[in-house]
């Protein structure tokens, strides 16, 4: 008789787990349990390392001591830093307009009949797979105030009479480098927004011609607000990527001249490494998060599904 | 409002010709439908008329003005696609007022008329709605005011109704001819559904492999079809076949059939003696033997019964074909039962085997 009471128990409190466990809440939670350590981990703990280090005086080799924000207060005063957030700003704002622009325009071309059509997506795609630090050697080289074969092919077409100083004036320079990393950013851009092009039914075009639409007004009327949603999850990544560059600016100028071209990355990096101030570097590093954070949330809200998206079924 | 003049109209992708010389005559105010199995070339053809498509061979003209060359913008034609082709990102009324709006039309113009199509189409209450939050019917009739508001020569219309089902088909079917017959636009309407095409239009024009097969009223195709693709196309449930050979003795006619199987006809019908023919008999004319057939009935074999409740309508097997037969009265039939249905002599159909054509 006891035997069979306890094993009634046994089999209610089974049961009692089994429905704990087969709640969708419980379930979702344990489901995600392995990503999210995996998340804090890796994302998390450096961040908030970095994060916590901008509050301290560390040193390479001296562990530091909380100084509170002493490090922000010192880089407000502090010329270069300021110099690096306009220059940080200054390359995300152009060199995205730019990668746009050209990037729209390959998309809409290479969305139209064209023979070899396969071939030129190709060929769009080929900066996008070169390592960034290749291509940058390879500015460096075009831009090289001696062997620059921009320079050279301007000279024998008699355009200029002498090489240009590419990376040795601030202005030069900064256009130089914004020049790079446009031309790196555009495959990104021309084949997101392709396929976001691909997506818009042709009939659509159709009936936009037979309501008596020119070209242009089709573009307006009918590409450029379909392609929104896409255009500005884009943006939002553009933006990111050309806001954090390192790679380029350290391959080509490493900052230079006169910290012409030094982006809070790679200024966050010179000073936290190479001068040894792993406060003040991170203190540096930190400072970007502020810009991005805002990035997000504008593209974030922009991002919101319109109300037209909205409701009904996709077809 | 305008006619519509197809004239010798070829059509070809690279070197594969799909339309090889059509030729139609649509009036003022006509209601005319193309029909055809898929891949008949009547999308295309319709695609033409509208200017989507460049023509490749003859003329299409939209009221005296032959249209080949001019733009789809200028050819003063609306069309009614398939998916709809709303502008996803425009509520109602702007779907409707967009092409108002690209000539610059006044504000005060575009309100009424969008309102007046929005009337006529029952959308007043759904003007400030996305396409996305409309049902299927309401697309459709949405893409319907767009076009009405335009006031065009010509409607086309591409096969509108197959994204709907079933019932809805039915009542759109109805309000697009209550909407022509009160507007009176010339319609050329594309659809692959017989049934369509035989309730909606004034003339059906029947395709096939890029040529026309036979164009004239609904119930002129009906009843008298100029060949056997017509007569297979038209109709539903289809036109019973039966292939055979014609005999003659000078006061009977008679064919014989597959397996022996004999069908007497009457003396009146065309065709020669020994000539190769297909029987044709629509499955409202064959009648259930009475007793007087003195074995002129086919002996068939009831495979399945179906009945609508309107009809019963049974498939039996005679002469190695498939029969659908449709009676008004409710039989008690039961599959494997034997019976005789007997052609109505005046609703035969014979056509000459090799060429299929009407005899």
């Amino acid at each position: 008789m006891a035997t069979v009471v306890r094993e009634a128990a046994i089999e209610r409190r089974e049961s009692r787990l089994a429905r704990i466990f087969d709640h969708p809440t419980v379930l979702s939670v344990i489901f995600m349990l392995p990503a999210g350590l995996l998340l804090t981990l890796f994302l998390t703990y450096p961040l908030g390392l970095g994060i916590w280090l901008g509050f301290t005086d560390t040193r390479i080799g001296r562990p530091g001591a909380f100084i509170g924000l002493e490090n922000y207060i010192s880089l407000f005063g502090d010329g270069v830093f300021l110099l690096s957030v306009f220059n940080t700003l200054l390359y995300t704002t152009v060199a995205t307009v730019f990668k746009f622009a050209i990037g729209l325009w390959l998309a809409l071309l290479l969305n139209n009949r064209l023979p070899f059509k396969a071939f030129l997506r190709a060929i769009v795609l080929l900066p996008f797979i070169i390592p960034t630090v290749l291509s940058a050697i390879a500015f460096w080289w075009m831009y090289d105030t001696q062997f620059s074969i921009i320079s050279f092919a301007l000279v024998e077409f008699g355009l200029i009479d002498e090489f240009i100083d590419f990376l040795g004036q601030p202005n030069a320079a900064r256009a130089s480098v914004i020049a790079a990393n446009v031309w790196r950013g555009i495959p990104f851009v021309a084949i997101c927004l392709l396929a976001g092009l691909q997506t818009i039914s042709p009939s659509l075009y159709e009936a936009a011609a037979l309501d008596g639409a020119s070209a242009w007004q089709r573009f307006r009327h009918i590409t450029v607000p379909t392609l929104m949603p896409i255009l500005s999850i884009v943006l939002t990544f553009s933006v990111l990527f050309t806001f954090t560059d390192f790679q380029l600016i350290y391959a080509i100028t490493r900052g230079g001249p006169i910290n012409a071209t030094h982006l809070m990355a790679t200024l966050a990096f010179q000073r936290a490494i190479p001068g040894g101030q792993l406060g003040e570097g991170a203190a540096i590093a930190t400072a970007m998060i502020p810009f991005l954070v805002a990035a997000t949330l504008l593209s974030y809200y922009g991002l919101q599904r319109r109300k037209w998206q909205q409701g009904g079924k996709d077809d | 409002m305008a006619s519509v003049v197809i004239r010798d109209v070829e059509k070809a992708f690279g070197s594969t010709k799909v339309i090889h010389g059509i030729g139609i005559d649509i009036a003022d105010g006509e209601f005319v439908v193309l029909v055809g199995p898929s891949g008949c070339g009547k999308s295309t053809l319709l695609r033409m008329i509208a200017g989507l498509e460049q023509i490749t061979g003859g003329t299409i003209s939209i009221g005296e003005r032959v249209v080949n060359d001019i733009r789809p913008k200028d050819r003063d034609v609306a069309m009614v696609f398939q998916n709809y082709a709303l502008y996803p990102h425009m509520t109602v009324y702007d779907n409707m007022g967009f092409s108002l709006k690209l000539r610059r039309a006044d504000k005060a113009v575009v309100d009424e008329r969008v309102k007046k199509a929005a009337d006529i189409l029952n959308l007043s209450t759904l003007l400030h709605r996305y396409p996305r939050q409309l049902s299927g019917g309401q697309r459709q009739r949405v893409a319907m005011g767009r076009a009405i508001v335009r006031d065009p020569q010509v409607f086309l219309f591409d096969e509108p109704l197959s994204n709907l089902d079933a019932k809805l088909r039915v009542a759109m079917r109805t309000e697009i001819k209550a909407l022509h017959q009160r507007l009176k636009t010339t319609t050329v309407y594309v659809t692959h559904d017989q049934i369509e095409a035989m309730t909606m239009a004034d003339r059906i024009v029947v395709m096939h492999d890029g040529i026309v097969e036979q164009i004239g009223t609904p119930l002129d195709l009906y009843d008298r079809p100029a060949n056997l693709f017509v007569a297979g196309f038209i109709g539903s449930p289809a036109m019973n076949f039966i292939r055979g050979r014609l005999r003659r003795n000078g006061t009977g006619a008679l064919i014989e059939a597959n397996g022996g199987t004999r069908l007497t006809l009457p003396n009146e019908v065309p065709g020669v003696d020994g000539q190769e023919v297909v029987f044709g008999i629509r499955p409202e004319h064959l009648e259930l033997d009475d007793g007087d057939a003195n074995g002129a009935g086919l002996r068939a074999e009831i495979l399945v019964v179906e009945p609508t409740g309107a009809e019963l309508q049974i498939v039996a097997e005679a002469a190695g074909e498939q029969l659908t037969a449709v009676f008004t009265e409710r039989h008690p039939f039961a599959p494997g039962e034997p019976v005789t249905l007997c052609p109505r002599p005046d609703a035969i159909h014979l056509f000459d085997a090799e060429t299929g054509d009407h005899l």
